[in-house]
Parts: structure tokens; C-alpha cells; sequence
């Protein structure tokens, strides 16, 4: 008698239906999206002329490194993305990508953004885009997310280089006004994802990640959102009465400014009910805004500058 | 007796097939983009293209 049976196992590999809508997913688009802006802006403020094709091939690389960045993140998130509500229709818990095709998917396009970067415009920016990459995925996702509730405020770094990897791409070297942009953004998350966490605690509970308001509680997040919400005013305001950025730029950012530190004393101020729900949500939408709008105007004024150039 | 023989190997579903040539299509412009991006880069730089500054 034979100790295997031929006919037991069956062998039924599992054939992909994914669409390239799933792959789509995996790369985060609108975090992606707002990649893409601040790197433009970035891009933009660089002094000297950069040339178009080099300009799209720069924050199309940006772009794709970022994507390739949320697919890592989705490999190694998944069991946690499957227990939380806003994550859980995420390609891989639907079942419709494996952890193996994401993380295939998420290296391919890190190395050919890394490599494409660093051939067709500077090895310092293809560095640069690989040590982001490097900083998202290993340092944020794999170290610090489920181990520190300081995870995004030191992970927010890699959040804050895109705009100062398209200033290398365009100029080659490094400047002061990129690190203020880098300054900016990394003040604003946490804000931004406290504000966030208030409102989706339960769902960080359950996943067992340890976000400040799962560990010390709303409360001491409130105070938190706040004290961070000033210094991020403050570093948004620097840049114009240091004489790097001008009075177009400071009004704008001192009126968002006034807005997003009332928004925020409205949350320290209101913890209970629907008024604090309300207020932890308002912050939320009124935080993407804030960085939108302060980045178009820089935008906006090299637009203008170049259109225009007797008005400055 | 007539004996229907089963195709060999995996037969992919219809499902399968569709999303499979989608695939397919996607990772071909992918490569076309690249390729085209090379080549337009080359035009740009002229002789610099080997000129890769640190």
C-alpha cells in the first residue's frame, strides 16, 4: 500500500483576476496626489530654468516612488488594514492582490523610479527619492507604526521630503527654502493624523496600533494637536519675515494660520459628544485645505512671476 | 465508448482571461512610457545625457 494517496491533494494554483484598478489602488492615489503637488511646488520655486521633459520625468518619478511607497505599506499593513473600517477594502483584505503580488508590485516600481530619477536627472535626487522610500517603508511602516505612538511625527519625514527631492532634481544641491517646505509639512502631520485618529480611534483600537489617542488618550492628543498646531503656524510664518518667501505668501499664510489655530482650540476646547466629533472633523477637512492653499500660493506667485514679470 | 478527454494544464476562466490581457495591456504601456521618456530625455540632453552630475 502506498503512503500517498495521488488523489488527495489537488493542486489549484490561484489565478489573478486582478485589474489593474486593484494595482491602482495599491499605489494610494490620493496621497499620491499630494505628493505630486508639493513636489511640483518644489519644483517650481527652484531657481533656473529646468527643462519640461525633465520636469515631468522628475515628479513623474516622485509620483511613482510615492505609489511604490503605499504598496509596500499595503504588503506589510494588510492584517492590520483588514480590521479596520477605512482600510478594509484595501486590494489585499478584499482578496483581490496577495501580499506577494503587492510586494513584487511595490519593489519593482521603488527600483525603477530610484533608477529612472537617478539616470535621467541627478543620482543626489534619485538618492534622495530612494532614502524616502527607505524612510516610509522601513523606518515608519515596519518600525515605528506599531511600536511608538510618536510614529507620525517622526514618519511625517517622509512625507515632507517629496518637495525637496524635486529641488534637488531641478538645481542638484540642497537650499534653505526646500527644508522650509519640509519644515511645513512635517509640523502639519501631526495635527492632521491626531485629528484624524480622535475620529477613527475605535478602529486603531481594534488593529491594536498604538496612536496617541489609543495610548495617553484624547485628551492628552487634544493638548497635543494643539501645542503642534502653533509651532506649525509659527514655521508656515518664518519663511516671510526671514525674506525667503514674500508678503503674498505671509498674508495668506498668517490668515490660514489664524484658521487652523482656531479649529484646533475648538478641539482642546470641546471633548464631549457631537460637538467634539463635529470639531476633530473640521480640523481634519480644514488641514488638507491648509496645506493646499499655502503651497498654491507659492505656486501661484512663480506662475505669475513668470507670466507676469513687472508686477514683482 | 466515447471518452471526452479534459484539456491539459490550468484553463483559465473568462474572468481570468479579461483581467489577465488588462494586465498585460497596462505593464505594455508602462514599458512604452519608459521607453519613450529614454528617448526623449536623450533629445533633451544631446551629448550631455552622459553628463550625470552627483
Amino acid at each position: 500500500m502506498s503512503v500517498v494517496d495521488h488523489h488527495a491533494i489537488e493542486l489549484s494554483p490561484r489565478i489573478s483576476e486582478a485589474a489593474p484598478a486593484d494595482y491602482i489602488a495599491l499605489l494610494k492615489p490620493r496621497v499620491m496626489s499630494l505628493v505630486v503637488f508639493t513636489a511640483l511646488v518644489g519644483l517650481m520655486i527652484a531657481p533656473g530654468h529646468v527643462h519640461p521633459v525633465l520636469a515631468f520625468t522628475s515628479i513623474l518619478c516622485i509620483a511613482v516612488g510615492a505609489g511604490a511607497s503605499g504598496a509596500l505599506n499595503m504588503w506589510y499593513e494588510s492584517d492590520i488594514d483588514a480590521l479596520m473600517s477605512r482600510t478594509a477594502n484595501r486590494p489585499i483584505p478584499r482578496g483581490r492582490v496577495t501580499r506577494p503580488e503587492a510586494l513584487a508590485f511595490g519593489m519593482t516600481l521603488a527600483f525603477f523610479s530610484v533608477m529612472t530619477l537617478g539616470i535621467l536627472v541627478n543620482w543626489f535626487a534619485g538618492g534622495l527619492l530612494a532614502f524616502t522610500i527607505f524612510f516610509y517603508v522601513v523606518i515608519y511602516t515596519i518600525g515605528l507604526k506599531r511600536w511608538t505612538a510618536q510614529n507620525i511625527v517622526i514618519g511625517g519625514a517622509a512625507g515632507a521630503l517629496p518637495p525637496v527631492v524635486a529641488w534637488v532634481a531641478a538645481t542638484g544641491s540642497l537650499s534653505v527654502e526646500p527644508l522650509l517646505l519640509f519644515l511645513i509639512i512635517f509640523f502639519w502631520t501631526p495635527p492632521h493624523f491626531w485629528a484624524l485618529a480622535l475620529f477613527r480611534n475605535d478602529d486603531y483600537a481594534r488593529a491594536g496600533v498604538p496612536m496617541l489617542p489609543v495610548v495617553a488618550g484624547p485628551d492628552a492628543t487634544r493638548l497635543q494637536i494643539l501645542l503642534y498646531t502653533i509651532v506649525l503656524v509659527a514655521v508656515a510664518l518664518a519663511p516671510w519675515p526671514l525674506g525667503y518667501f514674500d508678503a503674498v505668501y505671509g498674508v495668506t499664510s498668517l490668515v490660514l494660520g489664524a484658521g487652523m489655530l482656531g479649529l484646533a482650540i475648538n478641539v482642546y476646547r470641546h471633548r464631549e459628544g457631537s460637538q467634539a466629533l463635529r470639531a476633530t472633523r473640521k480640523l481634519f477637512a480644514f488641514s488638507i485645505l491648509y496645506l493646499f492653499a499655502l503651497f498654491a500660493t507659492l505656486l501661484l506667485e512663480v506662475v505669475v512671476h513668470a507670466l507676469m514679470p513687472s508686477i514683482w | 465508448m466515447e471518452d471526452k478527454q479534459k484539456p491539459d494544464g490550468i484553463v483559465l476562466t473568462e474572468a481570468q482571461q479579461k483581467s489577465r490581457r488588462q494586465r498585460s495591456v497596462a505593464i505594455a504601456l508602462a514599458l512604452g512610457v519608459l521607453v519613450v521618456l529614454f528617448f526623449a530625455v536623450t533629445l533633451v540632453k544631446g551629448p550631455a545625457v552622459l553628463v550625470r552630475p552627483m
